[in-house]
């Protein structure tokens, strides 16, 4: 079986795009595409946990970013990691402004949306690493 | 009048297992609770060290939550600010309760979310205690 691609979501606890990021990556990684795609924790990946980086070096990544400050593109590029594709929370918000997250804790209709929205943009975007590389 | 200290919690949100989740949403549940007299960083941007979010963890009490035994909030609170002031291991916790970790990553629900609140609430406490209301 080859091996599964990475998703690395950013973790930001403040607002509600960190919530949609890592909703959607468990929605690809345990419901959409089990298997196919796996996540890892982007701290212990940051704070240079050695199995962690090995992960991310030899993997292909897609990184979820769900502010500028994009601390899982940015940590993954200091792992040495490839990443094949990249999502960011803030550009599905601006793609779909009728829709207005309001909750971090649980998210609400509107971050359940978004983060479906999110999810089958990713199982896409693995369906055709997963091709290309067939 | 008497002003209570701000406190700092500083949660994993470890994607690898619901234990994240378990750390995150009991993180964000207090925060809820206590809301003004709290401030959550996130622990990805705080280990990218950013010097606000470091410079916040010397000045402040603050408590890491974690996820997991591998402790990336505790240590990296020690590493890069000082000592937390008082720490939760999740893991730990739900061992010495004798309930299971939750089977879905995702969303908790039922006991896992109960687990999650009892869970806020210890931290609630050790929060007031740092404050000297309780």
């Amino acid at each position: 079986m080859k091996k599964p691609i990475l998703i690395l979501p950013c973790s930001g606890i403040g607002k509600s795009f960190g919530s949609i990021a890592r909703d959607a990556t468990f929605r690809v990684c345990d419901e959409l595409r089990p298997g196919k795609a796996d996540t890892l924790c982007l701290s212990l990946l940051v704070m240079g946990d050695e199995e962690a980086r090995n992960r991310v070096s030899s993997s292909r990544c897609i990184v979820i970013d769900g502010c500028p400050l994009a601390c899982s593109s940015n940590n993954v590029e200091r792992s040495a990691g490839n990443i094949v594709a990249e999502f960011k929370v803030m550009d599905l918000l601006r793609e779909n402004r009728g829709l207005k997250p309001r909750e971090v804790t649980l998210l609400d209709e509107d971050g359940e949306k978004l983060s479906k929205l999110l999810a089958d943009r990713i199982a896409a975007k693995v369906d055709e690493l997963t091709e290309e590389s067939d | 009048m008497n002003i209570k200290p701000k406190v700092g919690v500083v949660s994993c949100s470890g994607e690898c297992c619901g234990l994240g989740t378990i750390s995150r949403i009991a993180t964000r549940l207090a925060l809820e609770e206590l809301y003004d007299e709290t401030v959550t960083i996130c622990l990805p941007l705080f280990l990218t060290g950013e010097t606000q979010e470091h410079g916040f963890a010397k000045e402040h009490p603050t408590i890491a939550v974690d996820g997991c035994g591998k402790l990336c909030a505790k240590k990296a609170i020690t590493k890069y600010s000082k000592d937390p002031v008082d720490s939760v291991d999740v893991e730990a916790l739900l061992k010495k309760w004798g309930v299971d970790p939750p089977e879905d990553r995702r969303v908790l629900k039922g006991k896992d979310l109960e687990n999650a609140k009892r869970v806020a609430k210890l931290l609630t406490e050790k929060v007031e205690k740092i404050q000297g209301v309780s």
